[in-house]
Formats: C-alpha cells, structure tokens, sequence
C-alpha cells in the first residue's frame, strides 16, 4: 500500500506541479469576509412571512369579493328577502326586482351549452388521446388551446356576425318545420336567442372540457390499456372497459368547470341573448343572463335599490360558481392526486 | 352454426369499433370547424380593415368615416400595465410560498383550493367588487380600478404556473445552494427561481394575455374613454371595450373597427400561446437533470 | 486549516425512524476520515448532521452535540452560519444548470453579497486549479452553463464550488458513486491533496476507497457506529466481529 501511496504522490506532483503554491495564507480573503456575515435568520424570515402574506391575499381576496358583494346588496336583501330568487318582475320604475327571468336564463343557456360541448368534447378527447397520429394531436390540442385563448368580446363580435344571420336564415326554420311542434322552436325568428347563446357557449367551453378530459385520460396507465387489449378487445371496447371508468370522476370534474365557465361568461352571451328579463319556452325567443344584466344595467341603475338588486344578483351568481367550481376541483383533484401518489 | 354466431358477433365488434371512431373523428372535426371559421373570418375581415389610422388616431364623432383605436391601445397598455405590477409580484410570492414553504400543510391545500376557485369567479363579478371598493370610494371611474380588477384576475394563473414550475426544479439544486451557506431568500430569488424562469415568464405572458381579452370587469372600472388618456384616475379606454361598444353599434365602419381591433388582441394571444408551447414543450428546464 | 470534529450523544430521526443511536465519535483535523457501512447504515445521515443539512428535510430530528473546533453548531449558530464553514459535495453531481461555469465557482461568495470582482476572478481560477479542472474549462468559463460538462467534470466543479468559499471542513457524501473510475480517480487524487489543509469526511460504500484516502475509518451498522480506528487497523485488524464480517464480505 505505501508503494501505491509513493506513485500517487507522483502523479498529484505531474498533474499539479503548483498545488503547494495554491494554498493561501489562512484565514483567505474569502473566509475573512464570509465570517464577517451575519446570520440571514431576519431577512430569511422576512422574505417567508412576505411569501404568506401574498399567498393568504388570495384567501382575502375571495373573502373580500363575498363580504362586499354581501353588503352592498343588503338593501334588496332586506327589501323582497327570499321572494327575489323566484319572482320575475323586473320594472326599474316601480322598483319591484326579481331574479328569475335571470336565473332562468343562465340555467338554461349553460345546460345548453352542456348538451352541446359535452358529446363533441368528450369524443375529441377520445379522439386526441387515443386514435390520433401523433404529429396531428400535437397540432389539435394546439388549436383546443388556442380556442380557449381567445376573448369573450371576439367571439361574441364572430356569433353577431356570422352565427346569429346563419342561425336565422338557415338552422332555426329548419329546426321550426321539423321541431316547432315540441314548442322549444317556436317563432316569431330573431336571430338574437336563447338557442344562440347556448350555441357560442358550448363552443366557448369546448376547449375547457376537452383539455381536462384529456389530461384525466392520459393518467389511466398504459398497463390498464394493455391488458384489454390482450383480451383481444377492440380500440373502442378498451377505451369504453379501461380508459372511460377509470377517467369517468375527472371527466366530470371537467363538465362541471365547463358549466362554472358558462354561468359566468358575460359578453358574448349578452351580445347574442337579446336581452329581453322574460321566461319563454321557445329557445329561439330572447332571454337574459345574470351576468348579461350586470354587463347592460349596472352603469345605468340609477336608485340605490336598483344598485342594490343587481348587487345581490352579482351575491347570488358569485355562490353559484363559487359551489360548482369547489365541487369541479374537488373531483379533478380526487383523480390527478390518485394518479400522482400511484407514480410516485 | 355456433361459428356463424361467433362471426356475426366479431362483425358486431368490428362494425362498433368503426363508428366509435367515425363519431370521434367526426367530433374532433366539428370542434375544429368552429374555430377555422373564426380565425378564418377575423383574417380576412380584420386584415382588409387594418390600416395605419388604426394605430395612430382616435375614434371619429358617431357616423364618420375613419378614425382608429390609439386611445384604446394606449389604454389597454396602461391598464395592463398596473394588473400586471399587482398581479405577477403577488402571483409569483404566493406560488414561491405554495412550492418552498408549504408543501404539505393544510394551509397551503387551502391557498391552492382558493386559487383554483378565484380562477372561476365570473369577471363580471370580481368587476362589481372592484367598483364597489374603490369607484365608490373615490366616486369617479378609473384605470387604476380597472387595473386593479385585471390584475386580480391574474393572481391564480400566475400562482399556479410558479408552483408547478418550482416544483420541478431538481431537489438536488436547491441542496447544492444550501449546502453553500447561502441565506434562504437569496437561493429561493437567485437559484431556484432563476432555474425555473422560463416557465414562470411563460405562465405571467399567458395570464396576461388572458386579461387583455377581458370586457366584464372593464365596463364599470375603466369605463372607456374616447380620447387618448394616460392618467390613472381617469376613465380610461381598452382594446375589448372599444370591440364591445362598436360590435353592437350598428354602422359598419365601427364594425370594420371592432374585427380590426381583434385581430390585434388575437394576434397578442396566438403569440404568447405558442411561446407558452415552445418553451414547456423545449423542456423548462433544459440542462437542469 | 482545518479544524477537529466532536460528535457527543447524537441521535437523529427521520419521522419516526431512530436511523442515528449515540454517536460518540472524535474527527481529527486535517485528515481525511472515512464512513463505510451497509447502505441505510446512517453514514450519510451522519455527515448531513455535520452541516445541519438533515434538518432541511422537514420530519428529520436531531439532538446531541457536534463540536466544530470550539464552536457548538446546534447551539451557538445558525444553519446558513454554519454551511458556510463546511463545505459538502454531494453524491450526484449538482450544478446549478441556470450558471455558467465561472459563476457556479463564484455562487458561494457572491449570492452572500462578495462584490469584488477582481478577488472573485483570483478565487475562482484558484479554486477550479485546485479541483485539476482549469485546464479543461480555462476557454470557456463564462461561455459554458455548469451543466453541460461531462459528469465527471461537473463533479470536480461542485467542488472547486465548495472550496471558493474555503470551508475548515469538506464533507463528501458518496463522491464518486455516480462517476467512471478515471473521474473516480481523479476525485481520489484531489481528495488526497486537499486533506493537509482541511478537515475531510467522506462517506464511502467502496471499502478500496476508504483505504485509498482516509488515515481513520469508522465503521456505521444499523444506525450506530460500530467501530472507529486507523484505517490500516480497521481493515487489518478489526476489534469488533461485525467490522470483520462486513470488509470481509461475510454480510452487506
């Protein structure tokens, strides 16, 4: 060993003749000014105490919106009490509000935008995840992106333009000589409806519920795939046997942030709703929307009750996207942690 | 026989085999369709109606020929400007919070939660929230309400993305700089922050793009504006507003306006979204094992 | 130069996992000092006690006393305080991906706010000579980013990176596991020559290696440390029966 020891000592010598001449007089320049530090423990715990106080100006900021939302709406509050959810009077004149046309509205134009985006979402997931060549599923969630990206006052401008005179013209006297007799396509034609609404917001949430559906379905594991397809099942009894069950939580979760989109989505529907606070049965005859009221009426409520009643109904479409969205997380969150914990 | 009933049962498969993926070609079409025809029509509209006018003058009075959208630009601009001077620092602190500091608790689980669900509050009502604290309260309408509503609006993507990318920065990087006596603050900004800056610069470009569309909270906040305004305490006028108000206006050369307008907002987007791919998809952290 | 290690009554845990029992244990000054042991021994735990790196993980616990020269470190300091003092090379090499190569040397004194740059370029090619890597990396130093050098090169470089900020203890964790063996012997080579002026501790799961660098070896089982000696007499001569099993083979 002493001879390896010997021969080592060559080496070090060839490879660093100057090794000897590298050492510096202790204390360096550089340990004399790191000892000279002091201790980081306050600026450390400044810097950690900033970080929460943002991250809890989030927690304040909801909290913020639900305390003023509630308060300033206390008058109408007081006013009609519970009445104002169900009545449908809405006449700024006489003061005398009530929220149902609006309600009524939003429903009806998210569930429509639902049983649109829901059928031709899910199945281009399908279709992305699962059939495509791959080059062509890179440039279609590309454009499902981009489809997200782009603002609500766009399409809107596109669905006043192109989507309502189309509607007109083309698909509502179709939909009225075929379907007029169910009463939901009944005249007179507008253009501006409740059936054109529910038709720029499914393509609005489109996007929103094909990407999650997407990622829920990529984290079924290939093992899963596999084993169908060793049974000798077909693509599409794989996809129905492992890929669907397993995703079906995620997949929901999905939808239900789609409908928290459509409740609140605010310009394109009031530019093609046609903004009339009555309930009719024909999806062809104008509606309203909670957030299209707010968009047309909130600068111009001019009584402090008026203010007040479309505050409230501000309260009430705030809860409502409030309780979808938490229960859309909760579900996508029970699907993604349980896959993340089974890679890990 | 039992062979013929095997057969016609395999047919079966096959034929629904088909159709599944006949209807899911289909959908996928039909999804695409809609937005073809959007972009489509926004080119041709929007680029046969761009013209330097748009960029250097203001709005024409009602029922002239002319005019353009500067005071809008400018007012977007400055608009985004203060959202993004509120949003990214607040968004960016309460990722690093989530990522560094809080990685289990259930304070952080709650911070996440609440993110995720300020993300789906309809525009329109944190708009209201704004006008209420701080139009009311200064009894004028103002670019720095509307910035502050835009930039509200930022604070969850922003937090979100800076998690997530932190997340993936190697445990082994933020050893190496603790291993150095490096104060925590100084390793959190100049490492790991450092390391991950491609796809937080990313997140903040998308969520900005994401705001410079917004209308709702605009409308009772900045208001609009047909000069060109730089003050803060001022109404101020925006890109999508202006679309807004010339959309439903009902003469054509404010239409011409409206699609001109958007093809520079969806010029904005398309860009920023395709940086957003190109970085994530070259690898965040290319380099870091 | 560097100074010596007292470890008094040590114990540490990872949750509710006992993984260090009493470690008493005397490391001398300007030596190098090898760990050997089965993996899950606690030899790396150990060395991350040394630094108070074990407590960033954040259900790790630790009681007992580490004496650096005459300074308590649970005590008298704080973590940042102390790992400025020691330095440690970590089992994966781990540059910082984002730096150049110049900056990585540098990253110790400057992200502790040394401004002058003049000394830094001295500190910096002083340090990269020392760990034999200026010759490969002298034309590109600000030109290269700190990861896109070989591992082994990058190993070196963590290492030029600790002793710019010339700690009074190196500690190694399993330097070389990750490395080829000319790496590994190139690293043995510098572990070698840095020893006359620092205090060197490294954890090794190569029984050559340990004989190769370290004048005293101790031995790590099951989370206590067996048996501490003179290397020579460690490998010879072992008191303890389980020391003899474990370099004899007979186990682990």
């Amino acid at each position: 060993m002493s001879g390896k020891l010997a021969e080592r000592d060559v080496v070090n010598g060839r490879e660093s003749p100057s090794a000897s001449g590298l050492a510096v007089a202790r204390p360096s320049a550089a340990r004399r000014y790191l000892n000279a530090q002091s201790d980081s423990a306050f600026s450390d715990g400044f810097f950690k105490t900033l970080m929460l106080a943002s991250a809890l100006t989030i927690f304040v900021i909801v909290l913020f919106i639900f305390l003023e939302l509630a308060w300033q709406s206390r008058m109408a509050i007081a006013h009609f009490g519970i009445s104002f959810l169900y009545r449908s009077a809405w006449n700024p004149v006489s003061e005398d509000f009530g929220a149902r046309p609006f309600i009524y509205g939003t429903l009806v134009s998210s569930l429509l935008a639902l049983l649109i985006a829901v059928p031709l979402s899910v199945s281009t997931a399908v279709f992305i995840t699962e059939m495509c060549p791959i080059p062509l599923r890179r440039s279609l969630s590309f454009l499902t992106e981009l489809l997200a990206a782009i603002p609500s006052v766009v399409y809107g401008l596109w669905a006043l333009v192109v989507l309502v005179p189309l509607l007109r013209t083309e698909i509502n006297p179709f939909l009225m000589r075929t379907l007029g007799w169910t009463g939901f396509f009944e005249g007179p034609d507008y253009g501006v409806s409740m059936l054109a609404a529910g038709v720029i917001l499914a393509i609005m949430i489109l996007p929103i519920i094909s990407s999650i559906t997407r990622e829920v379905m990529s984290t079924v594991p290939q093992s899963q795939r596999e084993a169908a397809l060793a049974l000798g099942a077909t693509r599409w009894e794989m996809i129905r046997i492992s890929v669907l069950p397993n995703a079906r939580l995620g997949i929901a979760g999905g939808i239900i942030l789609g409908l928290g989109r459509a409740l609140g989505e605010t310009m394109a529907v009031t530019m093609v709703i046609g903004n009339r606070p009555e309930i009719a049965r024909s999806l062809l005859a104008p509606g309203y929307t909670m957030a299209s009221v707010l968009a047309n009426e909130f600068t111009e409520a001019t009584t402090s009750l008026y203010l007040s009643a479309l505050i409230e109904i501000g309260l009430v479409l705030f809860l409502v996207t409030i309780v979808v969205n938490a229960l859309a997380r909760l579900l996508i969150w029970s699907v993604t942690r349980g896959a993340s914990s089974r890679m890990a | 026989m039992q062979q013929r009933i095997q057969q016609s049962g395999q047919t079966w498969r096959r034929w629904k085999n088909h159709l599944a993926t006949g209807t899911a070609v289909l959908g996928a079409l039909v999804v695409v369709a809609p937005l073809l025809a959007i972009f489509a029509y926004l080119i041709y509209k929007g680029a046969s109606s761009l013209n330097w006018a748009f960029f250097t003058k203001v709005p024409k009075p009602v029922g002239e020929i002319g005019g353009g959208m500067e005071n809008a630009i400018v007012g977007s601009g400055v608009l985004l400007t203060v959202a993004s001077l509120i949003g990214i620092p607040i968004g960016i602190a309460a990722g690093v919070y989530l990522a560094e500091f809080g990685r289990k608790r259930l304070l952080s689980n709650l911070v996440r939660f609440t993110a995720d669900v300020l993300n789906g509050v309809p525009s329109i009502v944190v708009g209201i929230a704004v006008y209420s604290l701080i139009v009311v309260t200064q009894r004028h309408f103002s670019a720095f309400s509307g910035g502050v509503a835009l930039g509200i609006m930022m604070i969850p993507t922003v937090t979100r993305t800076t998690e997530e990318m932190l997340l993936l920065v190697p445990h082994a990087v933020r050893e190496a700089a603790l291993g150095l006596g490096v104060p925590n603050w100084r390793s959190t900004v100049s490492i790991t922050l450092r390391t991950a800056s491609a796809g937080i610069i990313t997140g903040c470009m998308l969520a900005f793009a994401r705001v410079a569309g917004e209308t709702a909270p605009l409308l009772f906040t900045a208001f609009g504006n047909d000069d060109k305004s730089l003050a803060l305490n001022q109404p101020i006028a925006a890109l999508p507003l202006q679309i807004f108000v010339y959309a439903v206006s009902p003469y054509n050369d404010w239409h011409r306006l409206a699609w001109a307008g958007s093809l520079v907002l969806i010029f904005l987007i398309v860009v920023s979204v395709s940086l957003v791919r190109y970085v994530t998809s070259r690898g965040v952290l290319k380099g870091a094992s | 130069m560097g100074v010596g290690i007292e470890v008094k009554d040590l114990n540490a845990w990872y949750g509710s996992t006992h993984t260090l029992r009493d470690i008493h244990l005397n490391i001398p000054a300007n030596h190098a000092t090898a760990l050997i042991g089965p993996s899950g021994c606690g030899k790396s735990t150990f060395v991350r006690c040394l630094n108070r790196m074990h407590e960033t993980n954040p259900i790790a616990r630790v009681t007992g006393t580490v004496k650096i020269g005459d300074l308590d470190i649970y005590n008298d300091v704080s973590p940042v305080v102390i790992r400025r003092r020691i330095g440690m090379v970590f089992q994966r090499p781990n540059p910082f991906p984002t730096m150049s190569i110049y900056d990585n040397v540098a990253s110790g004194l400057r992200l502790n706010g040394f401004r002058n740059r003049q000394a830094l370029d001295e500190i910096v090619e002083r340090s990269l000579r020392r760990a034999a890597l200026w010759d490969e990396v002298k034309d590109d130093l600000k030109r290269k980013s700190g990861a896109s050098i070989s591992g082994g090169q990058q190993q070196r470089l963590c290492i030029a990176r600790t002793l710019a900020v010339d700690p009074e203890v190196l500690l190694m964790d399993e330097p070389a596991s990750a490395l080829d063996p000319i790496s590994t012997a190139k690293i043995e080579d510098l572990i070698f020559q840095l020893k006359s002026e620092y205090t060197i501790v490294i954890v090794t799961h190569n029984m050559q290696q340990a004989a190769r660098v370290a004048e005293k070896t101790g031995f790590f089982l099951n989370g206590q440390l067996v048996e501490f000696d003179a290397t020579t007499k460690i490998f010879t001569n072992p008191s303890d029966k389980r020391t003899e099993d474990y370099i004899t083979g007979r186990f682990g």
